[in-house]
């Protein structure tokens, strides 16, 4: 393979392999960004926001906060491990 | 102190995107990378298999017929054996890959349960549009899981796979134990609330 193919290839394998990074990153921030944007076209929806006379689960199960909640947890809790991976990747 | 069913429902939808979030990860980063933390590789599986366990207690809390109640029942069953050969395959006790195909027949089963345990027309209130709506993507994205089985290098079909649990988690959040769907609210539903 002549050099100028290789480092085609090289670069276009970076390319994708930063793609990837990027897209895994964008998961977490993404899904918590869908559950505020329905917060506010929904906010009837959050029941913490009108409390009075909601019940205990009306008020635990808040469907726009949790799929915040579940955006969270993914970023801090998934993310940074699958990062270093995908990194590792990147400079093996 | 039991919750609403509806509640219920968005508590399964929120597990449901947990399931997609997760496998949406492990089909960008690929199957190698996912496979790197062994911790990793018990995630989604344990989800579903949990899912399963919890789907018992509804079953017996929740169900109004016998329908409902061997729908929630059949769920229970295919969420737990599915999510349990899945952690088969991954702790390495189980070599052929063939094993799979118990997802594929879990989405299938999960369908034609939605399917047969929901006895109102499409647009009688906005749970039987969701049961209906359900059943048919579950029955569609089976293929997802099947593909998965003889292809599981796919990124196609592992997306595919991960996008209908976040499809489903949709639909679960849309549900209301009474509610007008498209306008729609037959009178013999009863009277809407919120």
């Amino acid at each position: 393979m002549s050099t100028q193919l290789a480092t085609e290839v090289q670069t276009g394998e970076r390319r994708r392999r930063l793609a990837r990074r990027v897209a895994v990153s964008l998961l977490g921030p993404l899904t918590a960004g869908v559950g505020v944007v329905w917060a506010l076209a929904q906010p009837y929806r959050v029941t913490l926001l009108h409390p009075h006379g909601q019940g205990f689960w009306n008020l635990a199960v808040e469907p726009p906060l949790l799929v915040v909640l579940v955006g969270v947890l993914f970023q801090l809790l998934i993310l940074p491990a699958l990062l270093e991976d995908l990194a590792e990747e990147s400079d093996s | 102190m039991m919750p609403p069913p509806e509640n219920v429902h968005w508590l399964f939808a929120t597990a449901f995107l947990g399931l997609g979030l997760f496998l949406l990860a492990e089909a960008i980063a690929g199957p190698d990378i996912w496979r790197k933390r062994g911790w990793r590789l018990y995630l989604w599986p344990s989800l579903c298999f949990g899912m399963g366990l919890f789907m018992w207690p509804v079953m017996v809390f929740f169900t109004s017929s016998t329908i409902h109640m061997l729908a929630h029942g059949a769920w229970a069953q295919v969420l737990m054996l599915a999510g349990a050969v899945e952690l088969g395959l991954a702790r390495g006790k189980l070599h052929n890959p063939i094993w799979r195909i118990t997802m594929f027949i879990a989405f299938f089963v999960s369908g034609l349960a939605f399917l047969a345990h929901e006895q109102n027309p499409w647009l009688f209130q906005r749970s039987a549009f969701l049961h209906h709506l359900l059943g048919w993507t579950f029955l569609g994205a089976s293929i997802f899981p099947l593909a998965r089985t003889f292809r599981p290098r796919s990124a196609v079909f592992a997306s595919g796979f991960a996008l209908a649990f976040v499809a489903v988690a949709v639909m679960l959040y849309c549900d209301r134990d009474i509610a007008p769907v498209f306008g729609h609210l037959s009178p013999l539903a009863g009277v809407p609330h919120r």
